[in-house]
């Protein structure tokens, strides 16, 4: 396999909320995004996965671990280069378009904001073309470069958010529940959307979600996140066809699939962390096979691949 | 009033306008839903399309701009003394449904435990709040009423939980706890909008599993509002999929996913990949809904329906019958209409479907 793209090495992300409280949302986690592939991180709310995101591109400041980019460690403080860099080849699409896009410029101004500050073109007639094609890349016109977001849908936002963060031709982009807020039917617009992108560009994406069979479709490599910590990862064939984890079990079984009589015979199993004993802090990586690895103990890992 | 033998809450030819600053909004346009004793009817469809405003209606909580243009909600109920009563919810002042309907007959689960929970009550109490309310039973009656209600939403150490303030339980079980408030007065009919839209996948199956549970006790009917096809498929006993105010397809459960007649039907279906997807690309439906302050002439899926045919701009279609349960409003059902068949995705995706439910029976 050629160099990952991004490297997470025991990523720890601590936040203090008063002198005797601190909230531990990401303890330990590492793991390897490829050039073109699609990673999925999933699990419940508070498990950590939205900070993950957030730490990587740097609106967090690890409390440790090392994430490197493109080969560059990209904690801490960064030279110019780097951070140039970074800025450039790594995009962030959020959940919220509406909180995400600034009410007060106009959409072509807010896809064409990294190319000003980047000094992307000649002329402004380069510039207006390039935005122009974003427009129409993610199924909007060019026309639409005039208006405001709030002069959009939501599946409508949700493009110009993505538009802005292809326009730098970015190598990883960071798509944290970025259809989670959408209407079912606008969903599949966008997910084929960021199929059809990564196509064309080789785009590498970090897909956050807790939507299972969503992250299942896009993603060639999931991990599953519980409490701040990365109870299993591995290839998407490898999780679905044979989770290892109590955790992962219990959510592949709770969701709701669209089929009547099967669904009406099935119960979800139950996950209880303390009652099965399970401490995710004395558990180390044990290889399943291939690249499927599972947060266990030996004795754990004994019992539950038995 | 003419209501159906056997049902127990039925919206007739319903019709609703909002009046807003930008010009009327014509929301519901001629929703028929039946609901009977002991069953459950779900409301799917996308934001905006109507099914919240549907049920909203039936409790009177529409919103002060809201104008009921036509039809009736009819319900059923046995009176103190054992007679049975027919009443037009629409009828009704707010202030009679609040003494003789809401909460006692039909209660309600809202989407946000949060929001719908006072964060300034213990649980305790505001579990009792309604059964003082509702029944002439003291505070020791309704204080054991409550710990047997906490206790049958599954909620452990219910002794404990009484004195705990929302905040200070988790989302699955706040949400128990607005179920164990919506189930004090024994209603007959529990509206489930959206219950476990803000809940994890986790915590949802066990929400779903224990409101399945409580409703096969209780004989509970429900009704259930939601946008998540995987959960219709879970609970539902029939299933109205509206589209732009309207019901456009109606069937029992089977019928609607293993036999799926409307292309709206078949645009939701495929576009929500199940776990055995691998197609390169989902089957979307295009464009976004239809915007109701201008009223759509004809079929107002027409736009989006690849499948539209000529009439579709001219004349909102009827409903088809396909079965006796099963009706959908699209002129492709119509006689003289080209034969279309569903997108061949979908095909093997029911297949699919149906070789897995043999293997479980």
């Amino acid at each position: 396999m050629s160099e990952p793209l991004l490297k997470v090495r025991d990523l720890t992300q601590h936040f203090h909320v008063s002198r005797t409280f601190t909230v531990k949302a990401v303890n330990g986690v590492s793991f390897d995004i490829y050039p073109g592939e699609t990673y999925g991180l999933v699990g419940e709310s508070g498990s950590g996965k939205t900070t993950i995101g957030r730490s990587i591109i740097r609106l967090y400041d690890p409390t440790s671990g090392s994430v490197l980019f493109q080969g560059k460690e990209i904690g801490g403080k960064l030279d110019r280069a780097t951070e140039k860099m970074l800025r450039e080849d790594m995009q962030m699409i959020f959940q919220d378009p509406m909180s995400s896009l600034n009410p007060r410029k106009k959409v072509g101004d807010i896809i064409g904001e990294g190319l000003d500050i980047h000094h992307r073109f000649s002329s402004t007639k380069e510039r207006d073309d390039a935005v122009a094609e974003m427009l129409n890349k993610v199924g909007l016109s060019q026309a639409h470069a005039e208006r405001y977001p709030h002069q959009f849908s939501g599946g409508q936002r949700q493009r110009v958010g993505i538009a802005r963060a292809l326009v730098m031709n970015p190598k990883l982009i960071i798509a944290d529940e970025c259809i989670s807020a959408l209407d079912v039917s606008i969903q599949a617009q966008v997910v084929n959307l960021m199929k059809d992108i990564q196509d064309a560009t080789g785009c590498a994406y970090l897909f956050i979600a807790h939507d299972l069979s969503m992250v299942k479709y896009i993603s060639d490599r999931i991990g599953v996140l519980h409490l701040g910590h990365m109870v299993e990862t591995g290839t998407t064939e490898e999780i679905f066809a044979n989770p290892v984890h109590p955790y992962t079990k219990s959510l592949l079984s709770a969701v709701p699939l669209p089929n009547p009589e099967v669904e009406k015979r099935r119960k979800s199993i139950p996950y209880d962390r303390a009652a099965e004993g399970i401490d995710y802090s004395v558990g180390t990586e044990h290889v399943v096979e291939g690249t499927h690895t599972v947060l266990a103990t030996d004795e754990e890992f004994a019992r539950w691949t038995a | 009033m003419e209501m159906n033998e056997k049902a127990i809450l039925q919206f007739k030819d319903l019709d609703i306008s909002f009046r807003t600053n930008a010009g009327v909004v014509h929301a519901i346009r001629g929703v028929n839903i039946e609901l009977r004793r002991g069953e459950t009817v779900a409301i799917v469809g996308e934001s905006g399309s109507g099914k919240s405003v549907t049920v909203k209606a039936a409790v009177g909580l529409l919103d002060g701009n809201a104008t009921v243009n036509s039809g009736q909600i009819l319900y059923r109920y046995k009176n103190d003394d054992g007679s049975e009563k027919v009443v037009d919810l629409l009828s009704m002042s707010k202030r009679e449904l609040r003494r003789t309907v809401n909460g006692s007959h039909i209660a309600m689960v809202f989407q946000d435990p949060m929001t719908s929970l006072d964060p300034t009550m213990t649980i305790g109490k505001q579990i009792m709040e309604g059964i003082l309310l509702h029944t002439d039973a003291d505070r020791a009656a309704a204080h054991a009423r409550a710990l047997e209600l906490l206790e049958l939403v599954g909620i452990t150490d219910a002794e404990k939980r009484m004195k705990n303030y929302p905040h200070q339980l988790s989302g699955g079980m706040r949400q128990r706890v607005v179920i164990a408030i919506a189930l004090a007065s024994d209603p007959d009919i529990l509206i489930c909008d959206e219950p476990t839209t803000a809940l994890d996948v986790t915590i949802q199956a066990r929400i779903l599993e224990l409101i399945r549970d409580v409703q096969s006790r209780l004989g509970l009917s429900v009704i259930y509002i939601t946008h998540d096809l995987g959960v219709v498929a879970k609970v539902a006993d029939y299933v109205n999929v509206m589209y732009a105010g309207k019901i456009i397809e109606v069937g029992t459960v089977n019928e609607i996913f293993y036999d799926p007649r409307h292309p709206y039907t078949w645009g939701l279906l495929a576009a929500m990949p199940d776990l055995e997807t691998d197609d390169d690309r989902l089957v979307s439906i295009p464009g976004s809904p239809p915007n109701l302050l201008h009223e759509p002439v004809g079929d107002a899926f027409a736009p989006r329906n690849a499948l539209a045919l000529k009439i579709d701009e001219k004349a909102d279609p009827p409903m088809f019958k396909v079965s006796d349960t099963h009706y959908a409003a699209t002129w492709l059902l119509h006689p003289d209409a080209p034969k279309v068949e569903m997108p061949h995705e979908l095909q093997e995706r029911i297949e699919r479907s149906r070789k897995e439910a043999e293997r479980y029976q």
